[in-house]
Parts: C-alpha cells; sequence; structure tokens
C-alpha cells in the first residue's frame, strides 16, 4: 500500500547536469522563444503591409537596441534549433547512440550554433 | 504538470554528523541522505567522515563500514557487491548508479549519496519500486510462442539471432536509467521509462516470439513509449554500459515500419 507521508526523493536538486539533458531542455527552451517570436515577425510583416508611413514610424523601434540583443538571441536560438533537429532526426534513423557519438554530436552542434550566430549578426545586423 | 520542487513533507534538513576519533590522513567525508518512516520528521543529510585506509575502495564498501561500525540505523540494499544483482542501485555524486561498481577515489570531495530520483522513499536510501515492477510486468516479459516447445529439447536459435537478445538480455532492472529521465520524473504514472521499454524490445527482436505485432501495438501509445524525447540521460546512467535509448529509438523505428 502506498504511503502518502513517504517523502519524494530529490531530482532536479541534486542530478548533475548532463551535457545529455541539458541539451535537451535547450532545444525545448529554443523551441517555445521560436513560437513566441511568431508574434514579433506578424508585427514586422504588418508594418510593411500597411504602407511606408507606419513602416517608417515603426523602424526606431525595429532598430532599437533591445531588439537587436533579441534579434542575436533568435539566431542563436534558431541555429540550435535546426542543428540540434538534425541530431535528433539521425537518432530517429538509429545513428549516432554510442556514448562518444551522443557526446560528440552534443558538442558539434553548439559549435555549429555560435559559429552560425556570429555570422548572422555580423551579416544581418 | 511537472512539479519542479519537492513537496513540503520532502524538503531535506540538516542531520547529524559523525567525526572521526583518530588522526587518519586519509579522510573521506559522506553525506548521507536520511528518513525514518517512523518519526515524523523530515528527510535529513547525516555526515560521516571514514578512514579510508581502513576501508574497501567502493561506495557500497563505505556504506557498508557506516552501517557496521558508526551508525547501524543505516538503511540500504544490497546483496552481490559485484554489479550483477543491481540491488544497490542509487544517486552518488550527482548520477546513478551502483554503489558497488562506483570507486570512491572517483568522487572528489565529500561523497554525496541519495535515493533513486522522484521516487517514494521507503527508508533512508530504500525507494518504493512497485510501479517500475509493475511496469516491467506491463510488457509482458515472457516468451509467447505459438507453438509448442520441441519434444525433450530447448527452442534452438541461430548465433546471429541469440546476438540480438544478449545486450537487452544482460539489464539488470536496477532502476538507474529510468530514474534517471527527466520525462519519466513527470509521467511516471504512464511512461514506462527506458528500463521496461528496453525489456519490451528485448521480445520484440527475439526470433522465438510470435507477439511482435500485438507487442507493438500494445506500445504505440503517445505516454506508454512516445514521452521518450531522446534525452538520453537513461544510456549516460547505465552501470552496465547497455543503450536503453538506442532500442527505444529502434522499437519507434519498427512501430513506423509495422504501420506503412
Amino acid at each position: 500500500m502506498k504511503n502518502l507521508n513517504n517523502p519524494l526523493s530529490p531530482h532536479l536538486q541534486v542530478y548533475k547536469p548532463q551535457i545529455t539533458s541539458v541539451l535537451s531542455i535547450l532545444h525545448r527552451l529554443t523551441g517555445v522563444y521560436l513560437s513566441l517570436s511568431i508574434f514579433f515577425i506578424s508585427y514586422w510583416l504588418f508594418s510593411i503591409f500597411l504602407g511606408q508611413d507606419f513602416y517608417y514610424s515603426s523602424l526606431p523601434f525595429l532598430k532599437s537596441s533591445i531588439l537587436k540583443f533579441l534579434y542575436i538571441f533568435w539566431f542563436f536560438c534558431f541555429s540550435y534549433h535546426l542543428f540540434n533537429g538534425v541530431r535528433h532526426l539521425l537518432w530517429d534513423f538509429g545513428y549516432g547512440f554510442s556514448h562518444k557519438e551522443i557526446t560528440t554530436s552534443g558538442l558539434v552542434v553548439i559549435f555549429l550554433s555560435v559559429i552560425s550566430t556570429i555570422s548572422l549578426t555580423f551579416i544581418l545586423i | 504538470m511537472a512539479k519542479f520542487n519537492l513537496p513540503k513533507n520532502s524538503k531535506i534538513k540538516r542531520g547529524e554528523s559523525f567525526t572521526l576519533s583518530n588522526n587518519s590522513s586519509n579522510k573521506k567525508e559522506f553525506k548521507v541522505y536520511r528518513f525514518d518512516p517512523d518519526k515524523k520528521s523530515n528527510p535529513t543529510i547525516n555526515s560521516y567522515i571514514l578512514d579510508m585506509d581502513a576501508c574497501g575502495p567502493m561506495v557500497l564498501d563505505a556504506l557498508i563500514k557506516i552501517k557496521n561500525e558508526i551508525d547501524p540505523t543505516l538503511t540500504f540494499r544490497r546483496s552481490c557487491r559485484e554489479g550483477i544483482c543491481g540491488s544497490c542501485s542509487m544517486n552518488i555524486d550527482g548520477t546513478n548508479t551502483l554503489a558497488c561498481l562506483k570507486a570512491v577515489d572517483d568522487v572528489s570531495g565529500p561523497v554525496n549519496i541519495y535515493p533513486l530520483p522522484h521516487m517514494s522513499v521507503v527508508k533512508d536510501l530504500v525507494t518504493d519500486l512497485t510501479n517500475f515492477y509493475n511496469q516491467y510486468a506491463s510488457v509482458k516479459p515472457w516468451l509467447q510462442s505459438n507453438d509448442r516447445a520441441p519434444e525433450g529439447k530447448e527452442r534452438v536459435q541461430s548465433k546471429e539471432d541469440q546476438e540480438k537478445i544478449d545486450e537487452p538480455s544482460a539489464c539488470i532492472l536496477c532502476a538507474c536509467c529510468s530514474t534517471s529521465c527527466p520525462s519519466y520524473w513527470w509521467n511516471s504514472d504512464k511512461y514506462l521509462g527506458p528500463a521496461a521499454l528496453l525489456q519490451a524490445y528485448r521480445w520484440i527482436v527475439d526470433t522465438r516470439d510470435d507477439k511482435k505485432k500485438e507487442r507493438l501495438d500494445e506500445l504505440n501509445d503517445s505516454f506508454k513509449l512516445y514521452r521518450c524525447h531522446t534525452i538520453l540521460n537513461c544510456t549516460k546512467s547505465c552501470p552496465k554500459d547497455l543503450n536503453p535509448g538506442e532500442k527505444i529509438s529502434k522499437i519507434k523505428q519498427l512501430i513506423a515500419e509495422e504501420n506503412s
């Protein structure tokens, strides 16, 4: 019989961050950020759609430094979610499950995301 | 919805400290999770200091020494002390492993010892594995064949067919993998977890078994199987170096083939 007074053993509180679980939650969080950014992208498209006057009046906002920071953050989220998505596809095809491959592919994804973020920042901002 | 905090009755308080009386140069501190169901109080962390010159090399040796010489109330499961039985699974230095296979020297600083994560604690390092075993039983871990075994003989298998089940058969059901999986932490009531799924796989690929399709259909469920998000903490934590994550992915592939 289950005793409801028995405590729950600690989990997140004691488990050491693993490259596996940290990259996994990062995939989820970047996905959430990308989903939320759909509102901003809509606003951007609408500001173009509503004509020249509206677009020019929203330019100071679109070019503000806080938004520039969010763009760079978006580049990282986009790059990471994309590359890690490819990693997940490979897993779904049954490749890359050895200990070494799991760690290496994770580091490769991080490396590619950083390179891609830097490149996009220089090209677009 | 996942609860990230511990419930009120599970918050850990400070416990007792047991110091070492002699002046050994080779001391090691062990911080061990304690919970006594007979007392109406929260779990605590007790600190024990051992003279490692007079103790065996593994964490299990240290726990046995604490129980024998310092604190006989310390409760934990153990049996074979050589990684065969899977009884002494616990969270040591932040990851799940078997106490008998974890060397004390591999841990720098104090050795933190907790029960398997996100489980109901019976006493000290002993957790309630009822749900875990029920999930194992739910995958019907036995041979289901349409024909009877040949008279006076075993069911003969080719070497290649045996190799398919060698790895998953080596699982000792210590629950290290399942209780390292965040997805299992949040959904252990509905998600089967890596250990049970590895055993499901073991019978799916067994060429003597005739219920492959039924087994796959049973698993084709958004919770039982597909709460696996390929986090792979399971593969990382397995003390027997098995690969539950890879086998779960293979089950998903087999279901995809079955339904195409």
